[in-house]
């Protein structure tokens, strides 16, 4: 969809330090100068045309539990079998079939160490395939949203 | 790094995963479905600000619905030296959603340096490659890029509170 100028300043403005506040577009619309009820409204509209995937906070995955990116090299006569088996696991936030012999890439995310060692050994023990576990080491990546 | 064990924590990660309401008072919904009152709401998400276990609470803009439809993993050799260095510039820019370093796997896996870029067009993101590629000079033997083929599961993280 098409944003609007104010659906930008709208955008631009709530995507980091969302008012921890008991009337949160109170605190906007003070800083944005626009009525308290035409914020609500907007992003009600662009919550609806999925312009915005939610509103809510984003927990770091590392405190919040323990996570691992994996890849597994899968021989193209089985990747939709296996994409399909991987994508049923609950532990499983994220998988994309990508271009490259390692071809599936998933994050497993679980509360802690333990629970993603073990969902590691149950896929290496179903599926008989190079596979990389590649947690992180550092975030590089200070997240201040993405201007719009 | 405070692992995550205390059960309100827990509870909170579990009823604002989806997302709060938009309305005029959105903290008040979710403490009434926790059965807390609204400030202890607040307090508690404030220390999990305080703590990082919040990075921060906004709009998760839809970058797809909004014309950003070229996403690439890009994968990097980068010597060990230099990474660090390196890699806070490259995730500084602003087309880089996510930057993290991971460990090496040889002889199959010799990238250290994961990049992910976004943009509206196929030339957009060739552009952003090449803005990382000359940022990395000759720190970076190796490089490579993993279009995407198909999406196959895309959610936030899930807390199941059990």
């Amino acid at each position: 969809m098409e944003l609007s100028h104010l659906d930008r300043q709208l955008l631009n403005a709530a995507q980091k330090n969302f008012p921890l506040h008991p009337q949160p577009f109170k605190v906007l619309s003070d800083q944005l100068g626009i009525a308290e009820q035409e914020i609500i409204e907007r992003l009600n509209i662009l919550q609806q045309n999925k312009a915005i995937s939610r509103l809510g906070a984003v927990f770091d995955h590392q405190r919040a539990g323990a996570s691992t990116l994996v890849a597994l090299a899968v021989p193209e006569q089985d990747i939709d079998a296996v994409a399909e088996a991987i994508t049923a696991l609950d532990e499983v936030n994220h998988n994309y079939q990508r271009e490259h012999t390692f071809n599936l890439w998933f994050v497993v995310n679980a509360s802690d160490q333990n629970v993603v060692d073990q969902v590691l050994e149950h896929i290496t023990e179903r599926f008989d395939y190079p596979i990389l576990d590649l947690p992180m080491v550092k975030n590089y990546h200070i997240d201040l949203g993405f201007p719009l | 790094m405070q692992p995550m064990n205390d059960a309100l924590t827990r509870k909170i990660m579990a009823a604002t995963q989806d997302g709060l309401p938009v309305c005029e008072h959105p903290y008040r919904v979710i403490a009434d479905q926790l059965g807390i009152t609204e400030s202890a709401l607040l307090e508690a998400m404030n220390n999990m600000l305080s703590q990082g276990l919040i990075r921060r609470i906004g709009l998760v803009p839809n970058h797809y619905a909004l014309g950003y439809r070229f996403n690439l993993m890009t994968v990097w050799d980068i010597d060990d030296g230099e990474i660090q260095q390196l890699g806070k510039q490259v995730g500084q820019l602003s087309f880089v959603s996510h930057c993290y370093q991971r460990p090496r796997k040889p002889p199959d896996w010799n990238f250290n340096l994961f990049a992910m870029v976004h943009g509206r067009s196929e030339d957009e993101v060739n552009q952003q490659v090449a803005i990382i590629q000359r940022l990395l000079g000759s720190a970076c033997s190796e490089m490579a890029q993993l279009n995407s083929v198909k999406i196959l599961k895309k959610t936030g993280l899930r807390i199941r509170n059990d």
